[in-house]
This record gives C-alpha cells, structure tokens and sequence, in this order.
C-alpha cells in the first residue's frame, strides 16, 4: 500500500517537475528554423546582451528591496505576535491571513482605488488644498505592491521560530542581569534566525519571479524578468528564448537559496522551512 | 486495495470532467474582450438551441500563437486583417462556404475582397475602425492634431498607449513619414529610437484598462482605436477623437472558422446570424465599432452614422493605411518592442 502512494508521488514528479525541466532545457538549448529543430546557444548569447541583463538586475534589485522592508515591517509585527502577554495575538494573526483568502490579482487591483491620480489619497490631497501625486506606475508602486502581497510570508515564519523560544531562556538571562536589549541581540534574534531566512526565501523568491504585480502597477514600463518570459511565451511565441531566460532563471534563483542556507547554516539551525533543497 | 479503486475512479471521473461535449449545440467563439453583445448571443440561444461560448483575449497576437501552438480549440475566431491573412498562410482556418452565409451580400463592397483575404474565401468581415488619438479637448483645444504631441515634453505622464508591438510601432513609422508596414531594418530602428524616447513620458503601456481610465480622466491624451474612443466620448464628454495628420492605420476585423472546428455547419450559420441587419444593429451599438453591414449603417440614427468617429470622413479614411502579415519581418516588430520595454 504504502509502494503503491510512493510510486504516484514518483509519477508525480516525473510528469509535473522533471519532464517540464527536461523540455525547457530542450527548447532553450535549440532553434527552430521550418519546423526543424537544431542546437543553438543563440538564446543564451542574446539572453547575455546588455539590455536583458539590466531587466535581470532590475529584478533582483526591487526583490531585495521588497525582501528588505518586508524584513523591517515584519519583523517586530511578529515580535509583538509572539509576545506571550498580548492577549489579541490569535485575532490579529487570523487578520493577517484572511486578506490571502482573496485573489491576488483583486487585492493588486484594489491599489489602484487608492492610488490612482483620481484615487482616495489624491482625494483626500485636493480636499485638502494640496498638490495632487502620480503614485501609481513607477517602481516604488510595484515594490509597495509586492511588499503587500508577501508580507504574511515573512511574518509567519518569523512569529513561529519565535514562539518556539523557550522563555526559560529569557530568564535565565534576566536572572544573570542581562537587560532587554541584550537578551534581543544575543538571545532571541539568533534564536529566530532560522525564521528569518525562511521567511527571506520565501519572500524573495515570489517577489523576483512576480510579473503581474509588475504589470499592473508598474503600467508595463518596467520590465522585469517575469514580464519577460510571459512576453515571450504569450506574445512574442518565441519559446526558445523564454526557456533559455527561465533557465537563467532557476539558475539565479538557486543561487540566493544556497546563499540563503549557507547563512542560515552558520547558526546551526535545523529546522528550516521554505528551502529548495 | 478499495483505495486504490476509489482514486482510479476520481481520476476517470476528472477526465470525463474534462472532455468537451461535442453534440453541436454548443460552439465556441475566441474574440477580443468586450468585442460581442452577450444579448445578441441570448438571441441566438434562443432562436436556434445553440450556446455560444465567448472567450477572449487581449490582443489579435496572443490569440495566434496561442491556436498556432495548439491546445486549444474554437470553432469561430474573430481577429484582425493582418492575423487573418498570417492565419490563412499557415492553414489555420477553413474554407467558408459563402452560399451557407447569404447575408454575405449585406456586406459593404469597400469591406470586401481586401488584401488579406481577397474574395473572402476565410473569413467575413465583423467590425472595422481606425487608429488615432483621444485627447481631452477641455485642455488640448484644437481640432488636428499630429503623432508628435505623443512625443510632447509637456504631457508627461499623462499619456496612455497600448501595449502591443505592431500599434505602437506603426504610429510611429507614420510620425517619421514612413508607411505602417515598413520593413527597412533602418527606418525600423528609426522608429523603436523614438519609442525608447517616448516611454519617459508615459504614464503606462495598458491594453482594455485605456477605456476606463481615460473617462476616469486619469490622463490627457492616450492611443485609441475608433471604437473605444467612441464609447469613452460617451461617458466623458470632454474627451475627443481625430486621425492624425499623418494618416493612421485603418483595421478590419473578420470572423473565421477554424482547421479545428468539426463544425463547419453550424459556425457558418452562427456567421450568417451575425451579419443579419437586426443583430448587427444591436452587436455595433453595444460594442461601439463601426459596422460593416450596409443595411446596419442605414438603419443606425443619425447621431451615430453622422459621428465623424463612427463613420471618418471619405479624407481621414483616404490617409489610413490597412496592416499586412510582414511575415518574418513581424518578429523584428517583436524584438524592438521587447526591447523597448526592457529599456530604463
């Protein structure tokens, strides 16, 4: 019985994950020319023009700024979660997740009630007297937006490593005389640095593939690495190209994750959630 | 082993789930968005039994590849001119057969045997329109205006265009003096130089969401096919509609039958449906693009048929020029305006 639930999670595997990984390779590695298909770096060699490495760039940059602000609003929200004193903890957590109930296209969309040059914060500027501002369609929207999106992503993770911290701990460090900001710096961050980084992954890896974000809030100005390889899929129909990008892709995205680990390996923590591998 | 059977069983349930019923009083139809009165397929329902299922796509381009790499099947497809005659290059679509379709004859001459597909023996005609630019006269007061004021340092951030590659690059051509279906690699580069210059004063590259926008007053000027522009002149009456100067580009949009279709019969009766007068009266004042039917025109009030949006004058129309498949040359489109795009 239990063979028999391992060969279907094989299967699985095979037709979802490895048979796909197998085929991008093929088209990225390959060219078509009438209907015949022959080996080719071309792909990669345009994948490296100057143009498409600044739309890599420009991907990896607003991730890490998303990942960071997410980091700095996240980080004592979870804090003052895992606070065993705050009575409201459970309500506030189901707060946080009841927006994730909702599609995330809708919830993008509904930026631009508020944003917009006639939105309600523009609204509330011109009732006020003062200059109406463009917030929408530059890359500090699209970081807004993806820092809206994830933000759950790095507070979960965070709140649950540090809960798990035994307040035994704590005490002992009160006892010895530690005062409170020296129980948060040798205590309780390293304790919760395996939250940290899971939450970091789980935050930065979403927000440097996101391409619907990007397009809606950034108006398709901005181009990131996403809005690539959907343009070249679903408008452009050069596949080729798409896969070899996607491939960069994967490659890129493993690389964080490694350094992500290796960071969080150094505090020998074992319990690691969110890791590719 | 009761298991066992019981996920085999979810299985072939979902598949069944999955197949299509195929017993024709069903047909599917793959349009733009917002591009057929769902009244008028009600109509039909009720008239014949047969449900028309509607889906859509952004632009003619993505609705291509999607049907040229497969997995997906329509009977009916309505896209534009240059799509049509790619489509009927590469054997996408089927031969119609005209005497199945009488209302054919209701037809507009000028809307027929064109270019792309000459005696329409794949597709028949839908809706036809122009290319230019709607402009908040409130602000922008005057009555001709040129491509270059979507180049104009003065309305930055306060312009919209589409997000497709042949629109955008064709307009520009026709600022630079050259024709829309330019396939010099020079005059190309020209053309994407000045799209690269374009983007810092756009405020963004939309597709459908121009409609909205637009009566929202969310910007002063924006690219706009005919048709939407006369339905956003509708809900904002400070906005205005002109052909440029320069001349512009002149779509009509065909209905066809798809290779895949199994259903020849029944689509070419749904087209005959489509061009009778009653249901192109009520499809081309809900969809606000301009009719290809005579006996349409005719029967339209005055207010429409006079509307210099709806029906361009014989002069504005002279300027425009129709789109054609370039062939190989359409991927150099793509490259610029991926480029384009990626560019800071």
């Amino acid at each position: 019985m239990r063979k028999t639930f391992l060969w279907s999670y094989i299967f699985w595997i095979i037709i979802f994950i490895f048979v796909p990984i197998v085929l991008v390779c093929y088209y990225g590695f390959t060219q078509e020319k009438n209907n015949l298909f022959f080996f080719s770096l071309d792909n990669f060699s345009r994948v490296f023009k100057l143009i498409y490495i600044k739309v890599f760039f420009r991907s990896i940059v607003l991730a890490l700024i998303c990942t960071l602000i997410c980091f700095l609003i996240g980080y004592p929200v979870a804090y003052i979660l895992a606070e065993k004193n705050f009575k409201f903890s459970s309500q506030l957590l189901f707060l946080l997740l009841v927006p994730m109930w909702m599609n995330m296209l809708l919830r993008t969309y509904a930026w631009f009630v508020i944003l917009e040059n006639n939105g309600l914060i523009n609204f509330v500027l011109s009732f006020m007297g003062l200059k109406k501002i463009s917030f929408l369609y530059n890359n500090q929207a699209i970081v807004l937006g993806m820092v809206y999106n994830f933000l759950p992503f790095m507070i979960l993770p965070i709140y649950n490593s540090l809960k798990k911290i035994d307040l035994n701990i704590i005490e002992a460090a009160q006892d010895l005389g530690a005062n409170a900001f020296k129980i948060f710096i040798k205590i309780i961050l390293p304790l919760s640095l395996s939250g940290i980084f899971s939450g970091v992954t789980m935050v930065f890896m979403p927000a440097v593939t996101s391409f619907i974000i990007s397009n809606l809030l950034g108006g398709g100005k901005f181009m990131l690495i996403g809005n690539l390889i959907e343009q070249e899929f679903l408008r452009t129909g050069d596949w080729h190209f798409g896969c070899a990008l996607s491939i960069i892709l994967i490659i890129i995205i493993f690389c964080f994750d490694f350094i992500f680990r290796l960071g969080n390996k150094k505090n020998n923590n074992d319990n690691y959630g969110g890791s590719l591998f | 082993m009761n298991k066992i059977k019981f996920l085999i069983l979810i299985l072939v349930l979902i598949l069944i789930g999955c197949g299509k019923k195929n017993d024709g009083k069903n047909l599917s139809l793959y349009s733009y968005g917002d591009y057929v009165n769902q009244e008028i397929l009600d109509i039909y329902y009720k008239e014949t039994g047969i449900k028309v299922n509607c889906d859509t796509f952004a632009t003619s381009e993505d609705a291509y590849i999607k049907i040229k790499n497969g997995g997906i099947n329509y009977d009916l497809i309505i896209a534009s001119d240059y799509i049509i005659e790619r489509m009927i290059k590469e054997n996408l679509l089927q031969e119609l057969d005209l005497d199945e379709i009488k209302n054919f004859d209701l037809i507009d001459d000028r809307f027929k045997n064109l270019d792309f597909d000459f005696e329409n023996k794949y597709s028949v005609p839908y809706a036809w329109g122009t290319v230019g630019i709607l402009f908040n006269k409130k602000v922008i007061k005057k009555n001709n205006l040129s491509w270059n004021i979507l180049w104009d340092e003065k309305y930055k951030n306060k312009i919209f265009m589409y997000d497709n590659a042949r629109d955008n690059i064709a307009i520009t051509l026709k600022k630079l003096g050259y024709s829309v279906n330019t396939c010099d690699d020079k005059k190309l580069e020209e053309a994407k130089k000045e799209l690269i210059k374009q983007k810092k004063i756009i405020q963004a590259y939309l597709s459908d969401a121009i409609k909205d926008k637009m009566i929202n007053d969310e910007a002063l000027l924006a690219l706009c096919y005919s048709g939407d522009a006369l339905f956003c002149c509708k809900g904002n009456k400070n906005l205005d509609y002109v052909i440029p100067d320069e001349g512009s580009n002149f779509w009509i949009d065909g209905i066809g039958i798809l290779k895949c279709s199994g259903k020849k019969k029944e689509a070419s009766k749904f087209i005959n449906f489509l061009c009778r007068k009653d249901i192109g009266l009520l499809n081309t004042e809900h969809i606000c693009h301009s009719t290809v039917n005579k006996k349409v025109l005719e029967a339209l009030p005055d207010e429409i048929k006079k509307n210099k949006i709806y029906w361009p004058s014989e002069k504005d129309f002279k300027r425009c020029e129709i789109y054609h498949d370039l062939g190989d040359v359409l991927k150099k489109y793509d490259v610029i305006w991926t480029e384009v795009l990626a560019e800071d």
